[in-house]
């Protein structure tokens, strides 16, 4: 359980993270998401104790992160890949982490096996690839078995494989009733990962909710509808109260974009005059668009010239 | 890589929380576990005792060329311990790096999340270091004070350990080498960078007494003696000159300048954000 309360932090004149308060609930995956510079390692970082905020506070399993005795125990983080030593093995940097709360060497091992890095435990983690070095971050997140991880874009650097394994790994860890909090700049990322989302832009709240709920508010209304028999369908339909059609000629037949109606009301209208539907479909915004909507208006860096590059390739 | 996902549940992890000495535990897994230590105690001890060898056959074999003033200013046993002025070079780079090593690969943010007391680390690094510095820099001392007495007893230059003094200032050696060590890790905590770390330390050990020799003679005769390095050499120093401090209290002046130094650490390090 995590849970923020008014955090912010201020560099001189710049607010990086305003008055942010949320609660992450164990036994799901929760997805911190926010575009570049929203304040999402920032936040991280405060909960960590790493930081210390301007105003605010957070607690991590009932306490402030410091005032945990034996705080790897109660909460892995991985908060950036590079937190390392490069002149030392990954073996002895785990080794020296778990030596502060007395945790055997065979746990050491057990991660170093967990995460997939026994080849190269023994090697300086300087020569790490960038999905060894997130490895490695997990690794040392693992050590303390803790009930609460705290993870900074962990999927940054892998490749598909690494990516297919992470995501597998929370839903496990969430699954054994662990609060996981993982940070993305990726929509489409968080979308396969995580149940709960919480977005946020220029350090501020934007968002506190389930993927799901997400998805929904981000879909159009809109029901597409491909028919042969377009006329007499949208004839119907404009007869019900609140529905607005717009058709368009499709490769066979004619597509209509109904607002204002469900799919299943559509459906059953076309049943009961006996009209033909090769497609009913409810059209969802994909996530990255509801996300871009979002946080428009929050992005740090932004193109002066919008690019036109498409979402996928930009995310890619 | 595996990517099948292994059951993470363990009860293997045990449940001991952290401690003073588990933090120490930590540091020396982590000072041993790089190879720049090694590179660095080596450079001590061979600083130490190959330019104390070196320093006494040089003498020996210009002893009869000298002129009497030399002679008579001659000491045995500090001649032998002459490499100390490199060595401390060494020791004080490696000071500044346990720390600032830290620093320039993000490790600190690792550290610190495992003992987010966060003093500890630096109570526990400073053990360490001191501990390691100490022992390396004595025995180098020694060795380094019977092989110089060995090569000067060619011309009969020798002393003995057992003379007035000189096994305080052997053993000094080694406790001046290990302040300097310890100056290094609190100059290395406040100002969390490598390089300003080691100009810093090389500035205070070297560059101060040069520029307080700038100043009128009289000033100099107040000043010079209470500087970090000049204070804490009188414990290695056999005579002492008119204006020197007593050897203990010399070495006293120094211990203040480190504890001030840790303090100084102590608070950024509690307040900074990491």
């Amino acid at each position: 359980m995590i849970e923020a309360v008014g955090l912010t932090k201020r560099y001189g004149p710049k607010t990086a993270v305003h008055d942010l308060s949320f609660t992450v609930r164990p036994g799901i995956v929760t997805g911190f998401l926010g575009p570049n510079g929203a304040g999402k390692s920032t936040t991280m970082r405060m909960l960590l104790g790493l930081d210390t905020p301007s105003s605010g506070h957070a607690t991590l399993n009932g306490r402030r992160y410091a005032d945990h005795a034996a705080p790897l125990r109660e909460v892995g983080a991985m908060l950036e890949a590079r937190a390392v030593h490069t002149g030392r093995s990954a073996f002895n940097h785990l080794l020296a982490l778990a030596a502060t709360h007395g945790i055997p060497r065979r746990r050491v091992e057990e991660v170093v096996d967990l995460v997939g890095l026994r080849q190269v435990a023994r090697k300086r983690a300087g020569g790490f690839s960038l999905g060894m070095g997130q490895r490695l971050g997990i690794a040392s997140a693992l050590l303390g078995d803790p009930a609460t991880l705290i993870l900074d874009e962990p999927v940054n650097g892998l490749d598909p494989e690494g990516i297919l394994w992470i995501r597998n790994l929370l839903k496990s860890l969430a699954a054994e009733g662990r609060t996981v909090l993982v940070s993305s700049h990726l929509m489409s990322e968080m979308a396969l990962t995580a149940e709960h989302l919480i977005v946020i832009g220029r350090g501020r709240l934007i968002a506190d909710t389930s993927v799901e709920e997400f998805t929904r508010q981000a879909s159009s209304g809109k029901v597409h509808v491909r028919t042969p028999d377009a006329d007499r369908l949208a004839k119907l339909l404009r007869e019900l109260p609140d529905v607005e059609v717009e058709s368009a000629d499709g490769e066979d037949g004619q597509v209509l974009e109904v607002s204002g109606a469900e799919s299943e009301q559509i459906g059953r209208l076309a049943a009961e005059h006996a009209l033909v539907l090769f497609e009913l479909t409810p059209q969802q915004a994909s996530l990255e668009e509801a996300f871009m909507e979002l946080t428009r208006d929050a992005v740090e860096y932004e193109a002066i010239v919008s690019p036109t590059t498409s979402v996928e390739e930009a995310a890619a | 890589m595996s990517t099948a996902t292994a059951t993470v549940i363990s009860t293997r992890a045990g449940e001991g929380r952290v401690t003073l000495p588990r933090v120490v535990n930590s540091e020396w897994i982590k000072f041993r576990s790089l190879r720049s230590s090694y590179w660095t105690l080596a450079a001590t001890v061979v600083l130490t005792i190959g330019f104390g060898a070196l320093f006494c056959w040089a003498t020996v074999n210009r002893w009869d060329h000298l002129p009497p003033d030399e002679r008579a200013h001659f000491t045995p046993v500090e001649h032998s311990l002459r490499g100390y002025f490199l060595a401390q070079m060494a020791i004080g780079v490696l000071g500044v790096l346990v720390v600032t090593g830290e620093y320039s690969t993000g490790m600190i943010r690792a550290s610190l999340s495992a003992v987010p007391r966060r003093l500890p680390v630096l109570w526990a690094k400073t053990a360490v270091f001191g501990a390691i510095t100490w022992v390396v820099a004595t025995v180098s001392c020694v060795v380094a004070f019977f092989l110089g007495q060995a090569i000067l007893a060619g011309k009969h230059l020798d002393t003995t350990i057992s003379a007035p003094g000189v096994t305080r200032v052997v053993l000094g050696m080694g406790l001046y080498l290990t302040a300097v060590g310890l100056l290094a890790v609190g100059i290395g905590t406040l100002i969390r960078n490598t390089a300003g770390g080691i100009a810093a330390v090389f500035g205070t050990l070297l560059v101060l007494p040069l520029l307080a020799e700038a100043l009128p003679s009289s000033w100099q005769d107040n000043i010079v003696p209470y500087l970090p390095g000049n204070a804490g050499q009188a414990l290695a120093t056999l005579h002492q000159g008119p204006h020197d401090l007593a050897p203990w209290t010399g070495f006293g002046v120094l211990c203040l300048y480190v504890v001030a130094a840790l303090i100084g650490a102590a608070v950024v390090l509690k307040r900074r954000d990491a």
